[in-house]
């Protein structure tokens, strides 16, 4: 049998601020493309079928799941991954530290998603109550910490985000 | 498991892409992906081409008036949630919706195109059949406007042909006197529900004229039972009609137990909410 190779497209994927050209079959998932052509293997893949919420990018600013869209429908799209939330110095974006002040992750599979989801649910809601940081992180799977510790990162991010805020107030003033 | 090769559109005029889609054999839409991409994964379904309508204009419109809400094919699901004026023309639209799959997955999902995929475990089909919506679809033979009832066929199975485009749902708005609720049972909140039950009445000075039933998850198509004659029976005239099916997330047993549970608390408060708005 001659089987015929496989089209290639050439996109251009813009993650974290840099843009990536890439040539890619149709079908190349878009958590594949950041892992294997872009190299950022930080956002890890679970499921494959939306559920496990690891592979959770941002995509405009709003988390997606990447194993549900593929390479080649992100070409108008600004996509945020875990890498593109620390600082350029290496600071650690305060979901980060707050997760590591709280001991959020164990094994830190499902973290990457947890890590894009908080930080955009913390955009649209700077203030959550415990029961609201529990639907914030509602569609996401982890098999090792229980989670309650990842609802007291979402409010200790939180807390950090109003600590950053009030510290450049007094700088202004 | 990655998805079979397919060839990929991305066209930037409906009319490209209505072309496409009568020009090639095993063609399909690809709107938000989120039902579609997973299927392909577990390559239960492998067309040949996918026609991605993503890159199409003005078709994310959310519109709202006293007639009813219109929502256009790339409106994702978080939008119309966020739309206060859907809601006010209907808000079964925004309490359904809040049940449906969880925020990330609403951010790429589009309502018409969990219609069209005609999940009997799915909130929306069975809202716009509930409320007598109808699906404006387009194919190069033109355009067409679909009513509700038409439009299911089976399980995932609507009766659009292959080349046609859903461009718009329309639900129609409250009636004045009219009163809507919805509840499901799932294992975690957004997850597909076990059972999902909305209920619609028309009141005259309080009193219903008519109510109706509408079920997720129970039957393998979107299923509405009219309940005008069993108000003090809702559910025993429901599970007259009703065929409560076995999977591997609920025996028909429980099925049929979540129908006789959530049937009069979901009526009850469609009844309450018409006689809040109506003052009666
Ligand atoms: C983890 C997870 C949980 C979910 N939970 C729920 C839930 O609880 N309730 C629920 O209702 N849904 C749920 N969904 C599904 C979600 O609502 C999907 O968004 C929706 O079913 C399909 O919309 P889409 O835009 O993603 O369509 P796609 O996946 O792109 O397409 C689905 C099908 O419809 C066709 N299609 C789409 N748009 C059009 C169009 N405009 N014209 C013609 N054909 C079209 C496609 O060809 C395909 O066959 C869940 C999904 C995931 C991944
Ligand atoms: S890998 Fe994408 S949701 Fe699990
Ligand atoms: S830390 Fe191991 S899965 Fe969440």
């Amino acid at each position: 049998m001659i089987t015929q190779p496989e089209e290639l497209h050439d996109v251009r994927l813009q993650v974290n601020g840099s843009v990536h050209e890439v040539r890619v079959p149709a079908r190349r998932l878009l958590s594949d493309a950041l892992r294997h052509d872009c190299g950022l293997t930080g956002t890890h893949v679970g499921c494959e079928h939306g559920v496990c919420g690891a592979c959770t990018v941002l995509v405009d600013g709003r988390p997606v799941r990447s194993c549900l869209m593929f390479a080649v429908s992100a070409v108008e799209s600004e996509i945020t991954t875990v890498e593109g939330l620390t600082e350029d110095d290496g600071t650690l974006s305060p979901v980060q530290q707050a997760f590591s002040d709280c001991h959020g992750l164990q094994c830190g599979f499902c973290t990457p998603g947890f890590l894009t989801t908080i930080t955009a649910g913390l955009r649209e809601n700077p203030e959550p109550s415990e029961d609201e940081a529990r639907e914030m992180i509602a569609g996401n799977l982890c098999r090792c910490t229980g989670y309650q510790n990842i609802v007291k990162s979402v409010l200790r991010a939180a807390e950090i985000e109003r600590e950053i805020e009030r510290e450049s107030g007094e700088q202004v003033q | 498991m990655k998805p079979a090769p397919f060839a990929y559109l991305r066209p930037s005029t409906l009319e490209e892409a209505l072309a496409a889609l009568a020009d090639t054999q095993g063609a399909k839409v690809l709107a938000g992906g989120q039902s579609l991409v997973p299927l392909l994964s577990m390559r239960l379904a492998a067309p040949s081409t996918l026609v991605d309508i993503n890159g199409l204009p003005d078709l994310d419109g959310i519109a709202a008036d006293a007639a009813g809400v219109r929502i256009g094919a790339l409106a994702r699901h978080a939008d119309v949630l966020a739309s206060a004026e859907a809601s006010a023309s209907q808000p079964l639209i925004g309490m359904a919706l809040s049940h449906v799959a969880h925020p990330t997955i609403r951010n790429r999902g589009t309502t018409v195109g969990s219609i069209v995929h005609a999940d009997a475990a799915a909130e929306m089909p069975m809202v716009l059949r509930l409320l007598d919506g109808t699906v404006d679809v387009a194919s190069v033979r033109g355009r067409r406007t679909v009513p509700a009832a038409d439009l299911f066929a089976g399980p995932l199975e609507s009766t659009l042909a292959h080349d046609e485009v859903a461009v718009e749902a329309f639900f129609p708005a409250l009636a004045p006197g009219g009163g809507v609720a919805f509840s499901e049972v799932a294992r975690r909140h957004g997850d597909y529900a076990l059972v999902g039950v909305a209920a619609l009445v028309d009141t005259e000075g309080g009193e219903v004229t008519r109510a109706r039933i509408g079920f997720v998850s129970v039957s393998d198509v979107p299923t509405v039972v009219d309940v005008s004659d069993a108000l003090d029976d809702p559910a025993g005239a429901a599970l007259a009609e009703l065929e409560p099916a076995d999977d591997i997330h609920a025996t028909a047993a429980y099925r049929a137990h979540l129908v006789k549970v959530l049937t009069p608390r979901v009526l009850a408060d469609a009844i309450h909410h018409a006689r809040e708005r109506t003052g009666a």
